[in-house]
């Protein structure tokens, strides 16, 4: 067996033992082209065309944000052209005439009661769902794996503190502590990240606690304390690392709901504010339409849907990956 | 460590996790805007319908009422008095006592969440032993695949989709999509209207349950699994037992012990799914007062609806630990504080 192969790292076999799992890695694509949507929703969906040239002149009016110039009146001549977005719409643009138009036509995916292109507004929704999910989840996963480690490793009066601070943040109906919070603060996708960030942390932290207590029993921790390790370099650069796969795990499926929480909540109506698009805003717009307009239902529901799944199949991948007894 | 220590030490841990809960809910009222006094004013001036000299009254009125004119820390003690009594005050909105307006919606929750919490572990439990006996094979795949998509729909989302199909409008009419009996139904003989009731109770019910049966099968059947590798179950075939006596009598009673346990945890859930399945059905319950109430922000409603929902978590979390004792006399008392 040559070095290299010896050598093969943790996080190697952990990808090596994902990759074979095949309906995780339709997941992890599924993650990814979301995310490229995300990142590139204003060159997808813009009512600006990207590049435009009229008498000799080119320009990028998709850069330009104060351009007032209606380009869908752009008459196309041999000196004037220009080239468009796959969807011709911004996700803003208000047309009452066209409003509540079934898909089909110009629009793709219909419009909603003021017009507005619900397949622009599906792929710039995009952004939002994705950042929170990913934002609120990060913010979570620092505070419980910071408390849990304390509560694990210090155990005694450290960890009793802690246990009922879980304990408390358990007890509450945390979807309505959230609604509660939301209602004091002026809406912004900000807030709502930080208050899921701040409500969500007590699995990770009964894990990480999990994970310490059972480590800090093991020799390394003695031995890397007998050669004078500092209390935090032992937390965080020796027990950690160690304890991070059931993290990652966790705080994938985490991802997953709370892209679901966030929606819910733009669904109710305390989500971004208007006029930015969400998937759960779209769906909320469905309520008043119910009778007809299903495509304000269908749609942006399976959106939510299949980002959680895809989500949730990429924790579960990762799930059976880490865990050396499934095998 | 005791059973009976275990016991007194779980017991006497309620206090400062009490003292936690109304230190959030208090912290809560601290982070309103201005102060709640402050925003019932608004409240009132909003509806333009008071004096100069009754919004101040009002504001007095709700000074006293949280004490807002006292130190912080008095503050504190007379929101913990209130909460020990039950007192929440009266609701903005209609001046009501806040208790009385949620006792009067409480049943319809409890009721909702009884019956989705049975019809949870009835379907979630077989579901997921069966699923785990038959590991590997085309039904167990189906299965899974089955649970792990209803796991990730959004409960709204079917809600309003089941509206959308079977409420009217252009598609099928079978199921009422409001609130909890047809007008008019009054009178009729109590049988109808009990049929009625679980006429409107089937779509709501549905919503709240195929989620936790999703979740609970798959905690089920991870479960079994768990104990069907277990030593004493290779020494139960190896000496003989009839298959049905292994899978139900020696692993299907452990298996379902974790299980069990489970049933603290779900109700915080139970009740963040009532707040938004409740308020798309217009079902008169404790989701949608509180839902209203953080619409209109009717603080005192707000804060006695989650200071209340924590409670009964609390009081779940031990049901739940002190069953885990009774069911498994093997636990190690140290080690689950």
């Amino acid at each position: 067996m040559s070095q290299k192969q010896r050598k093969q790292s943790y996080w190697r076999i952990v990808w090596n033992q994902f990759c074979r799992d095949r309906v995780a890695v339709v997941g992890l694509i599924l993650v990814f082209i979301l995310f490229v949507i995300a990142i590139m929703a204003p060159i997808i969906a813009n009512d600006r065309p990207l590049v435009a040239s009229i008498d000799g002149r080119v320009q990028f009016p998709i850069l330009n944000k104060r351009d007032n110039t209606d380009w869908a009146k752009l008459e196309v001549s041999s000196e004037v052209w220009a080239v468009w977005p796959p969807v011709r719409y911004s996700p803003t643009q208000i047309d009452l005439a066209a409003h509540l138009m079934p898909p089909g036509g110009g629009h793709m995916l219909g419009t909603d009661d003021r017009g507005r292109d619900v397949m622009a507004r599906m792929i710039h929704g995009t952004r939002i769902s994705l950042s929170v999910g990913f934002v609120a989840v990060s913010i979570y996963t620092v505070i419980g794996v910071f408390l849990g480690a304390l509560a694990g490793f210090y155990g005694g009066r450290v960890d009793m503190i802690i246990s009922r601070l879980i304990e408390v943040m358990m007890c509450f109906p945390t979807f309505f502590l959230i609604l509660t919070v939301l209602a004091f603060l002026p809406p912004s996708i900000y807030n709502i990240m930080v208050v899921l960030g701040l409500t969500g942390w007590t699995g990770v932290a009964r894990l990480v606690r999990g994970e310490f207590l059972k480590q800090r029993k093991i020799d390394y921790v003695s031995a890397a304390k007998a050669v004078g390790a500092s209390d935090f370099r032992i937390i965080f650069y020796h027990i950690l690392p160690n304890s991070l796969a059931p993290v990652l795990v966790s705080a994938t499926f985490g991802i997953a709901g709370a892209i679901l929480t966030e929606s819910s909540l733009a669904y109710l109506g305390f989500g971004v504010p208007p006029p930015a698009p969400s998937w759960g805003e779209i769906l909320s717009q469905s309520k008043r339409y119910i009778d007809f307009a299903w495509w304000l239902t269908i749609f942006p529901g399976f959106a939510i849907f299949l980002t959680v799944t895809a989500y949730n199949l990429v924790g579960e991948g990762l799930r059976d990956a880490v865990d050396p007894r499934l095998k | 460590m005791r059973l009976r220590d275990y016991l007194t030490r779980r017991l006497f841990l309620i206090i400062p996790t009490f003292l936690g809960i109304t230190l959030i809910t208090f912290l809560v009222i601290q982070l309103a805007p201005g102060d709640p006094a402050a925003m019932k004013l608004r409240l009132s001036a909003d509806q333009a319908v008071m004096g100069d000299k009754v919004t101040q009254d009002i504001v007095e009125q709700t000074r006293k009422l949280y004490g807002l004119d006292k130190p912080i820390h008095i503050q504190y003690l007379i929101w913990l008095k209130r909460v020990v009594t039950f007192d929440f005050g009266n609701s903005f909105k209609d001046h009501r006592p806040v208790i009385e307006k949620i006792a009067e919606r409480l049943p319809i929750t409890i009721e909702l969440n009884l019956i989705s919490i049975f019809l949870v572990y009835l379907i979630a439990i077989p579901i997921g032993v069966m699923s785990a006996v038959k590991q590997g094979t085309l039904g167990d795949r189906i299965v899974t695949v089955g649970l792990f998509i209803l796991y990730s729909l959004p409960n709204f989302w079917v809600a309003v989709l089941l509206i959308m199909f079977f409420g009217g409008g252009e598609f099928l009419n079978i199921f009422p999509i409001y609130g909890m009996a047809t007008p008019g139904i009054e009178t009729a003989p109590l049988l109808s209207r009990l049929a009625d009731h679980l006429w409107h109770l089937i779509l709501p019910v549905f919503c709240l349950t195929y989620g936790g049966f999703a979740a609970l099968s798959r905690y089920q059947r991870a479960s079994m699994l768990e104990v069907i590798r277990q030593d004493y179950i290779r020494t139960a075939r190896a000496k003989g037992l009839p298959e049905k006596l292994v899978i139900f009598k020696h692993a299907f009673r452990n298996s379902i012990i974790p299980i069990v346990t489970l049933l603290g945890y779900l109700l915080p859930g139970m009740f963040g799914g009532s707040v938004i399945i409740e308020s798309i059905f217009s079902i008169p319950g404790m989701g949608q007062l509180g839902f209203e109430a953080v619409l209109s922000r009717d603080y005192p409603v707000v804060l006695a609806i989650a200071t209340i929902a924590a409670l009964l978590t609390l009081f779940g979390l031990l049901v739940s630990d002190l069953l885990y004792v009774w069911a498994d006399p093997r636990i190690s008392y140290e080690a689950e504080l």
